[in-house]
C-alpha cells in the first residue's frame, strides 16, 4: 500500500492503495467515479478511456503509480453541466443504445477533436477504432463527432 | 376513437403504493439528471398522486411514468412510456420516466426478449394512459357538475367548452386518484397521435453522456464487498478441490470458498439454463484485489465428460447433416420426384461458428441476503424467473425477495440466463453481507450460453423455364435444430421438404439476438441469390414471383405459414424503389439484396460495397421495414442500424472456437468484434406506414443483412461466401 495525491476533475484526491492498482479500479472502487467503465481490462475495447492531461488513455492499463502529478479527467469532469460539444452532439444525434461504452467513446472523441479539430471521415474511423460499441452505433458516433467538430469551429 | 373494456389486466389499475420510492423522491430524481432552470425549481411538485400502477401525476401537472420492462439498449424505457403518455394526452416535456421494479402484481411480462416488449405491451400501456385520462375527466365532471362526455383534453389540460371550465391535470390529480376505475375507456385514433410516431430522444441520454451511475456494475452500497467467481476452464470439467489458505491471506481478501449454486432438489427455471452449479467464489474488498486473488489461486478440476474441440463439433455436425432424419419437419408434394424431373438442380452447404454474446457490461449482480429477506439489483432480462429460482434456492417466500432491474450494458439474449443473480445471492448468504458479483471479461466470454454452431444444406430444382419447382432444406446445430419449416419459401414451392436435427454437446448454448434466424436467414438468402442466378432472373423479381405464388396460389394451407406474403413482398418492393435497384448502383460498387421475416416484423435490405484488398467497405445499406406502427422513429432507426452493424460484424469477423473443451478466445485481443471503421458508411431506413399494431425491432434487421452482404461480396469478388466468419484473420486494433 502507498499514499497518492491525484488531481482528478480539478480536485485533489488523497488515497492509500496498492500501487499496482489500475486507475480504472481506483476511480470506480475507491473514488466512486463509476462513469469510467470496465469492458475488457486489456486495452482492447476503450470503455475505460480517460484523459491524462490532454491525451486519451486506457485507464485499465494505467497503474496509479504511473500517474504522478498529471491531471486526470473522467466523463464526470468533462464539462461542468454536461454540455461539452461532444456530449451535446451525442444527445442531438441520440447516439446510444445500451449506453455502456459511450463514456469511453465520448472521452476518446473529445481528446481526438482537441488534437484534430477538422478530421476527415477516415481520420475519425482510425481514431475511434479502439472503442468497441457492441450495440453498433458507429454510424451515429461518426455523425456526432462531425457535428461536434463543426460546432467547436463555429 | 375506440371504446375498449378495461378488464384487461385490471389488477394494474388498482390503486397501488407498492412501487419503490415515494412520489417526492421520484420528482427529485427527475431534477437530478439535469440542471434545473429557475422555472423548473419553482415547479418542484409538492405532492404526487398514484393514478394507477403505471403512472403518478403531481399537483403541478408533472407526470411520472413507470417503464415496466427491462432496458437492454432497445430503448423501451422511452418507447413504452410514450405509448402511455399518448393516451394520457400529456405534453411529453412534462413526463419523467422511471424504471419500474419487478412487480408481477401490477405488470405483466416484465421481460426483454424476442423483440416482444412493444408488441405485448401495446394494449396494456394504451389502456393505462387512457384509463388515467378518463379518471381525470371524471374528476373534472364531478367538480364542475357537467357530463363527462362533454369534457375534452389536450396536452395535459382538461376543458369543458360549455361552462368555460378549464384545469390542468395537476389540479384534478388528487380527485382523480379517488375515482373508481372506469369500466370502459376511449382510445385515440391513430390519426390523432401526437407522441407516437414522432422522434423522441432517449430519456436516459443526459445521464449516459455524463457518466451517471445506472448500470448494475455501478452499484455501490454501504458495507458492500466485491465477489468474483472461477468457473471450470473447459466444458466437460468440474470443480474438484483447492488449497485456498495462501490466497485468503492476500490483502483485502475476505474469503475463498466453493459454492453450489443449484444444490440437489432446487427447482430451476428455463432461465437458469447456462448456469454452472459448482464454482469457486472469491470475496474481497475491491475488484482489483479479487482479480489478483483469482490469478494466484490454483484450483483442481476433474474431467466429467468429453473435452470437445471445434474439429469434433464440425465433424459431428457434418455427419448429422449427411444423415436423413427419420421424420420431416414439413413436406409438401414430392421433392425426390421433382428433383429427378428438374432441368437444373443446385445444392449448397453453409456453416457458422459458435458466438459469444459479449455484452459490453460483463455479467454482474448485487445481492444482499439476510435470514429474512433478499434484495437483488442488477442487469437481468428475465427478473420474474430469477425470482422464482431464488424462492427455491434461498427457501424464502416470493414476497421477501425484492428485485430491481438496472439499465443493462447490452443483452443480446445473454441476460435471459440469470444464473449470475443466483450466484450473487448464494455468495451474499454465505458471507452474510451485501456483495456485488462481477465477472471479468474472460469469465464472461468463456462461461457459455453461446450462439450454437450450425450447418445447413439447401437444394433447389428449376424447370426448363427457370421456375422453382423444388426446395429442400436440412439444418443441424449444436443443441439447436435451426430450421423454421413454415417460413418462406414454404407455401410458395410445390415440392418442399424441411428437415432438422440437433447435436447434443456439453458446450452450453442459448438465445443470441434473433436465435436461429441470425444464421439461417443469411444462408437462405445467399442460396436464393444463387438459385435466381441459375434461373437467369433478377434476384428481386425471382423472390417477388415466389411471393405472388404464396399470395395467389399458396401451396398447402396458408394458415400454416408463419409469414404474410403481402407484407413480405411489400418491404422488398419498397427497398427496390428506395435503393433504385435497377439503375442506382454507382461506379465499382457491388450490390446485394436480401429479405427476411422474424419476430413478427418484415425487413428487406440492399447493400452496396467496394473491396479494399480483402476487406469489404460497406458504402450504404438501404433497409425497408414493416413493423406496423412505429412508436419512436428516432430510436427505431437506431435499432435497425445496430442490427445491421451487428449482423455484418459477426458474419464477417467473429467466432468462438474450442480446443479440448476450452474456448480459444477469452478477450477482445483474440475475439474480433466489428470496429468503427468496418461499419457501413451510411444506413437509410424506410418504414412501411400501414397502421397495423406494432411489432418488435430489436432483432429483425440483423438476420437478412448477412445474406445481402454475402450476395454483394459475390458480385464484387466472384466468390460465393458459404462459411462464417467470411474474414477470419485477426484484425489489428489501433
Amino acid at each position: 500500500m502507498a499514499n497518492f495525491n491525484l488531481k482528478i476533475n480539478g480536485e485533489t484526491q488523497q488515497l492509500e492503495v496498492d500501487p499496482t492498482t489500475p486507475m480504472l479500479w481506483v476511480l470506480r472502487d475507491h473514488l466512486k467515479l463509476v462513469g469510467t467503465k470496465y469492458g475488457c481490462g486489456v486495452a482492447q475495447c476503450g470503455a475505460c478511456t480517460i484523459h491524462l492531461g490532454d491525451t486519451a488513455v486506457r485507464s485499465c492499463q494505467l497503474p496509479i503509480s504511473a500517474v504522478g502529478d498529471q491531471e486526470i479527467t473522467t466523463i464526470e469532469g468533462l464539462s461542468e453541466n454536461g454540455d461539452h460539444p461532444v456530449q451535446q452532439a451525442w444527445i442531438e444525434e441520440d447516439v446510444y443504445q445500451c449506453g455502456y461504452c459511450q463514456a469511453g467513446q465520448i472521452m476518446n472523441a473529445s481528446a481526438f477533436l482537441k488534437s484534430n479539430p477538422n478530421p476527415t471521415d477516415a481520420e475519425i474511423e482510425t481514431a475511434m477504432n479502439g472503442n468497441i460499441c457492441r450495440c453498433g452505433t458507429y454510424t451515429r458516433i461518426k455523425k456526432a463527432i462531425k457535428k461536434a467538430a463543426t460546432s467547436e469551429n463555429a | 376513437m375506440t371504446l375498449v373494456k378495461t378488464s384487461y389486466n385490471r389488477r394494474s389499475f388498482l390503486k397501488s403504493s407498492a412501487l419503490a420510492g415515494g412520489g417526492m423522491m421520484l420528482g427529485f430524481s427527475w431534477l437530478a439528471s439535469c440542471k434545473p432552470s429557475p422555472e423548473q425549481l419553482k415547479s418542484i411538485p409538492k405532492e404526487w398522486f398514484d393514478i394507477n400502477g403505471f403512472l403518478k401525476i403531481a399537483d403541478n401537472g408533472m407526470v411520472t411514468i413507470m417503464s415496466p420492462n427491462p432496458e437492454i439498449g432497445q430503448n423501451v424505457k422511452t418507447a413504452m412510456p410514450m405509448i402511455i403518455a399518448e393516451e394520457l394526452d400529456i405534453d411529453w416535456d412534462d413526463v419523467t420516466v422511471e424504471q419500474a421494479p419487478l412487480n408481477t402484481e401490477i405488470f405483466t411480462r416484465q421481460l426483454a426478449g424476442g423483440s416482444q416488449s412493444i408488441r405485448h405491451g401495446w394494449e396494456a400501456l394504451r389502456m393505462a394512459g387512457a384509463t388515467a385520462r378518463q379518471m381525470l375527466i371524471m374528476a373534472a365532471a364531478t367538480a364542475w357538475q357537467v357530463p363527462a362526455s362533454e369534457i375534452t383534453t389536450k396536452a395535459g389540460v382538461i376543458t369543458h367548452e360549455g361552462s368555460k371550465n378549464t384545469a390542468g391535470y395537476g389540479e384534478m390529480a388528487s380527485a382523480a386518484a379517488a375515482v373508481d376505475v372506469p369500466e370502459e375507456v376511449p382510445l385515440k385514433d391513430a390519426a390523432d397521435f401526437t407522441i407516437i410516431g414522432t422522434d423522441r430522444k432517449n430519456v436516459d441520454g443526459p445521464k449516459i453522456v455524463t457518466g451517471q451511475p445506472m448500470f448494475g456494475l455501478d452499484i455501490q452500497e454501504e458495507g458492500m464487498l466485491t465477489a468474483m467467481i472461477i468457473h471450470p476452464p473447459a466444458f466437460g470439467m468440474a470443480y474438484k478441490s483447492m488449497d485456498a489458505e495462501a490466497v485468503k491471506a492476500m490483502p483485502g481478501i475476505k474469503d475463498v470458498f466453493p459454492i453450489d449454486v443449484y444444490p440437489e432438489g432446487v427447482e430451476k427455471q428455463w432461465s437458469d439454463g447456462g448456469g454452472i452449479a459448482k464454482l469457486v467464489a472469491v470475496v474481497g474488498e475491491s475488484t482489483w484485489q479479487c482479480m489478483q486473488a483469482k490469478k494466484a489461486l490454483t484450483v483442481e478440476w476433474e474431467v466429467t465428460s468429453e473435452l470437445q474441440s471445434s474439429a469434433d463439433h464440425d465433424e459431428a455436425l457434418t455427419k448429422l447433416l449427411n444423415t436423413k432424419p427419420k421424420q420431416a419437419a414439413r413436406e409438401d408434394g414430392n421433392v425426390a420426384k421433382a428433383f429427378k424431373n428438374a432441368a437444373q438442380v443446385i445444392e449448397r452447404t453453409y456453416s457458422a461458428p459458435f458466438l459469444a454474446h459479449n455484452t459490453m457490461e460483463p455479467m454482474n449482480f448485487f445481492a444482499h441476503v439476510t435470514a429474512d429477506e433478499a434484495k437483488l439489483r442488477g442487469p437481468i432480462q428475465t427478473p420474474e424467473f430469477l425470482e422464482k429460482t431464488l424462492v427455491s434456492v434461498l427457501d424464502m417466500p416470493l414476497e421477501k425477495i425484492d428485485i430491481m432491474m438496472t439499465r443493462m450494458g447490452g443483452g443480446f439474449g445473454r441476460r435471459l440466463y440469470g444464473h449470475f443473480g443466483v450466484e450473487a445471492a448464494v455468495i451474499s448468504k454465505k458471507m452474510q453481507a451485501p456483495i456485488k458479483l462481477v465477472y471479468t471479461r474472460e469469465d464472461d466470454m468463456t462461461q457459455g450460453t453461446y450462439r450454437p454452431s450450425y450447418k445447413v444444406r439447401y437444394k433447389a430444382g428449376l424447370d426448363e423455364k427457370g421456375s422453382l419447382i423444388a426446395w429442400q432444406v436440412r439444418g443441424v446445430g449444436t443443441n439447436d435444430d435451426l430450421v423454421f419449416e413454415n417460413r418462406f419459401p414454404a407455401g410458395a414451392v410445390d415440392n418442399y421438404l424441411a428437415e432438422k436435427q440437433l447435436l447434443e454437446t456439453n458446450v452450453t448454448t442459448g438465445a443470441w439476438r434473433a436465435p436461429r434466424s441470425n444464421f439461417i436467414a443469411g444462408a437462405e438468402q445467399a442460396f436464393m441469390d444463387e438459385v435466381a442466378e441459375l434461373a437467369k432472373k433478377d434476384p428481386i423479381e425471382f423472390r417477388l414471383e415466389l411471393f405472388d405464388r404464396a399470395i395467389n396460389n399458396p401451396v398447402g394451407d396458408p394458415e400454416t405459414n408463419d409469414y404474410d406474403p403481402k407484407r413480405y413482398a411489400g418491404v422488398l418492393k419498397l427497398v427496390k424503389e428506395k435503393a433504385d435497384w435497377t439503375n442506382g448502383k454507382k461506379g465499382n460498387t457491388a450490390r446485394g439484396v436480401a429479405s427476411y421475416y422474424c419476430h413478427n416484423s418484415y425487413v428487406a435490405q440492399v447493400l452496396d460495397l467496394t473491396m479494399d484488398g480483402d476487406t469489404p467497405k460497406i458504402e450504404k445499406v438501404w433497409c425497408a421495414v414493416d413493423c406496423g406502427i412505429v412508436i419512436n422513429p428516432l430510436s427505431a432507426r437506431n435499432q435497425i442500424e445496430g442490427g445491421i452493424i451487428d449482423g455484418i460484424g459477426h458474419a464477417t469477423y467473429s467466432q468462438l472456437t474450442f480446443k479440448d473443451g476450452k474456448p480459444e478466445q477469452e478477450n477482445f485481443d483474440t475475439y474480433n468484434l466489428i470496429r468503427n471503421g468496418q461499419a457501413p458508411k451510411e444506413i437509410e431506413t424506410f418504414f412501411v406506414d400501414n397502421g397495423i399494431d406494432p411489432t418488435g425491432l430489436g432483432e429483425p434487421s440483423l438476420p437478412p443483412v448477412i445474406g445481402a452482404l454475402a450476395n454483394a461480396l459475390y458480385k464484387s469478388t466472384g466468390q460465393r461466401y458459404y462459411h462464417q466468419p467470411f474474414i477470419s484473420e485477426r484484425q489489428v486494433v489501433g
